[in-house]
């Protein structure tokens, strides 16, 4: 189906049905109860888990395909969210010309950065890469304010022209919005004490995920992908075969360059705001470590690694002292106190810390990521010989 | 000609800071042949060195002390720290206001040991790893040593002063003989240069003139040799790792006054000493020095207001566009070796 095999069809159609419910799979506990604070099922907070995956997805085409490791992605998420930005404020509040804007100045973009970038290898790719996307920032956040407000960001404002959108009714405030449909409306449903939330932003941002989700299977499936990996594993024989790999490198960064544009575009889409903070360099690590956690080289890895890193940020970092005294309150005292003591610097406000942990972990002992211990994990209950045609996701550089 | 000169000065500071990290960095790429993403961190430690001294100098202990007494002429709580007791009041005042100081001797033993302990726990297993690898496990150290230190500390800077000795300001054009009060310099970031300048000459006279220095120098140039020759090479360059944490640690004790040390001083300073390091050519020792005092001297020139006007951002990403441009016109940076890393 779609020009896919068997097995590549199966794991699209899995992953459309849990992110098309997943209102419920991420709302399993009732409203009230004291598990109610693990539920993911906000629309805020899903639409995190799809737009992060686009990115995480389109920087594993460079990083996991051909080994280039960038340390500056998060600047090709910030020009998309700027342009579209000014596509809402000059054009019209609806999201799909934002959207498609930003996936096109995103490629341009990258199209220079790497062009420059991609003439070197190995860790001079990804300081190059570093050193183009603080620069952005500190233009972004100084010289460029005309265009890129600075400190405060740029956010929709009344008076701006909207050339194709009508005059607002007075009082209204302009809100992104899909022919009329507004990306921040929900309808809620709920079932007993179960309260789902069906969010048209997450909608959007899920159809969105899934296509990029279906070429990232087409990419790694096609002979440019075989290509790509082949630089990866070796470079030199490539080019001794008289093959020039930089179309191809460069077709790769371009491509990871326009997903994160789409990214950066969904997130205007989503809160029609947007600040220069999201190009410092913290952000492009952050792509770095959701796609190395979930699995580099692997197609589903690089969404389970998004999706864990945000779930960590936005749950695990709301539990506090108090709660966790409740957790253990069928403890004795010391018993309880003591615990509490242990377990509460990794979770709460120091999620970092056990992040930093896990990822470290993870890089040491399993370099194919979260995918490869849970293929460890199915081969040990299985008991049957590893398939050896899925991409181990080994990390070798390009050098 | 004023307006150069406080510029050069004003360059040195960050310079000193920029060179002693990246010659670090260099020393552990050198030898061991690993891009160490954590050493932000470890110069963030030796910053948090300084603070953890000076606040265990300061424990201190409440005394009823009968000649003082509150509105209520009830004798007043006094806290009293500790060394007023051993040291008495004067020395003990000295010894809490000379706390920066004193931290090099606290900081070196601390910073070498956590040096040799990441070596032998966690870098030793990735000699053989490919240097992505390299960088994603540092950089995953990094963010758990941050972390652990912002635990412990919070996450607001800690202000921790210089010695009242070198609170002011030195009038350097009054000592060069223009006006006084055009070129003023304090005399902290004097202190800071000269003790750059001491620690870089330091770890160049260790490994040029002493025989556990030269054995280093071999095993940089050719490690294979060296073992066949029935010399323990991985001991040294262990010893090496920790040295080179001790200069990174030293350069954040030493910071302190400059800039109130936080969790997250580290990473600043990381990648602005990656770009010096690549700048100065991987495993150059030389290079990574020049390189630092260079681009800290660009930044400062392209702050100066009269560039500023011409080409207005300059300062922010000068030393960003010095870096694209060696990277792309000379492979191997300004002092690199043929054949390390050109690729």
């Amino acid at each position: 189906m779609f020009g896919l095999d068997k097995k590549h069809t199966n794991l699209l159609l899995l992953v459309a049905a849990l992110t098309m419910l997943a209102p419920f799979i991420l709302n399993p506990f009732p409203e009230g109860s004291g598990m109610a604070q693990f539920n993911a099922g906000y629309p805020d907070l899903m639409q995190r888990f799809v737009i992060f995956g686009i990115f995480a997805i389109g920087f594993n085409i460079l990083f996991g395909l051909t080994g280039y490791l960038s340390f500056g992605h998060a600047a090709f998420l910030g020009v998309g969210s700027y342009a579209a930005m000014w596509m809402m404020k000059l054009l019209t509040m609806n999201v799909i010309p934002a959207i498609a804007v930003s996936i096109v100045v995103a490629g341009l973009f990258s199209l220079l950065v790497g062009w420059i970038s991609l003439r070197r290898s190995g860790i001079y790719f990804s300081i190059l890469t570093l050193a183009f996307a603080q620069m952005s920032y500190a233009l972004a956040y100084s010289v460029l304010t005309p265009i890129t407000g600075g400190e405060t960001g740029l956010q929709p404002k009344l008076q701006d022209p909207r050339i194709l959108d009508g005059a607002l009714e007075a009082g209204a405030s302009p809100r992104a919005n899909l022919f009329g449909l507004e990306m921040t409306s929900s309808f809620e449903w709920s079932v007993g004490s179960w309260l789902f939330t069906f969010n048209v932003g997450y909608y959007v941002a899920a159809v969105a995920m899934l296509l990029s989700f279906y070429m990232a299977i087409r990419i790694f499936n096609s002979p440019f992908g075989m290509m790509l990996r082949a630089i990866k594993s070796n470079q030199q024989r490539m080019n001794y075969t008289g093959l020039n790999s930089k179309p191809y490198t460069l077709a790769a960064f371009v491509v990871s360059g326009m997903y994160a544009g789409l990214a950066g575009g969904l997130m205007v889409a989503m809160d029609t705001q947007v600040g220069a903070e999201r190009m410092f360099w913290t952000a492009s690590g952050e792509v770095v470590l959701m796609t190395i956690l979930g699995g580099a080289g692997t197609l589903i890895g690089p969404v389970l690694g998004a999706g864990m890193i945000k779930y960590m940020e936005n749950i695990m970092s709301k539990i506090n002292e108090t709660i966790l005294h409740q957790w253990f309150a069928f403890l004795p005292d010391g018993i309880e106190n003591l615990l509490v003591a242990m377990v509460y610097p990794f979770i709460g406000k120091g999620w970092h810390l056990t992040l930093g942990l896990i990822f470290m972990l993870v890089v040491i002992f399993l370099p194919g990521g979260l995918v490869e211990g849970g293929q460890r994990i199915a081969r040990l209950f299985k008991r049957k010989k590893p398939s050896s045609d899925t991409p181990d996701g080994k990390t070798t550089p390009a050098e | 000609m004023e307006a150069i000169i406080l510029q050069i000065l004003n360059g040195l500071d960050k310079g000193s800071a920029y060179a002693l990290i990246a010659l670090g960095l260099t020393l552990i790429f050198g030898t061991l042949g690993v891009v160490n993403f954590a050493h932000g961190a470890l110069f963030m430690i030796g910053a948090f060195c300084a603070v953890t001294l000076s606040r265990l100098l300061q424990l201190s202990h409440t005394v009823i002390d009968d000649s003082q007494t509150d509105f209520l002429g009830n004798p007043l709580k006094v806290e009293v720290p500790y060394l007023y007791d051993i040291f008495g009041q004067s020395t003990g005042d000295a010894i809490i206001d000379w706390a920066v100081p004193i931290s090099i001797l606290f900081a070196i033993p601390v910073m070498i040991a956590i040096g040799v302990a990441m070596e032998r726990g966690l870098i030793k297993h990735f000699y053989k790893r490919p240097h992505a690898d390299q960088i994603l496990v540092t950089f995953g150290l990094a963010i758990v040593l941050q972390e652990i230190i912002k635990y412990y500390y919070g996450a607001n800077p800690i202000p921790t002063p210089a010695p009242d000795a070198f609170r002011g300001s030195f009038d350097f054009g009054a000592a060069l003989g223009f006006d006084p009060n055009v070129i003023i310099y304090p005399y902290w970031r004097l202190v800071y240069f000269a003790f750059a300048a001491l620690i870089i000459g330091g770890v160049f006279a260790f490994l040029q003139f002493t025989t556990f220095g030269m054995v280093v120098r071999a095993g940089m140039a050719d490690r294979e040799t060296v073992q066949l020759l029935g010399i323990n090479i991985d001991k040294r360059f262990t010893l090496m790792f920790g040295l080179a944490a001790a200069v990174a640690g030293l350069a954040g004790v030493m910071y302190t006054p400059i800039n109130s040390p936080n969790y997250h001083m580290g990473m600043d300073f990381l990648v602005l000493s990656f770009v010096v390091v690549v700048v100065g050519g991987m495993g150059s020792l030389p290079g990574a020095v020049l390189a630092g005092f260079l681009l800290g001297i660009l930044e400062s020139f392209a702050s100066m207001r009269e560039v500023l006007e011409f080409l207005p951002g300059l300062n922010q990403i000068i030393i960003y566009l010095v870096a694209i441009i060696i990277l792309l016109t000379r492979p191997r940076g300004l002092m690199g070796r043929k054949g390390v890393m050109e690729e």
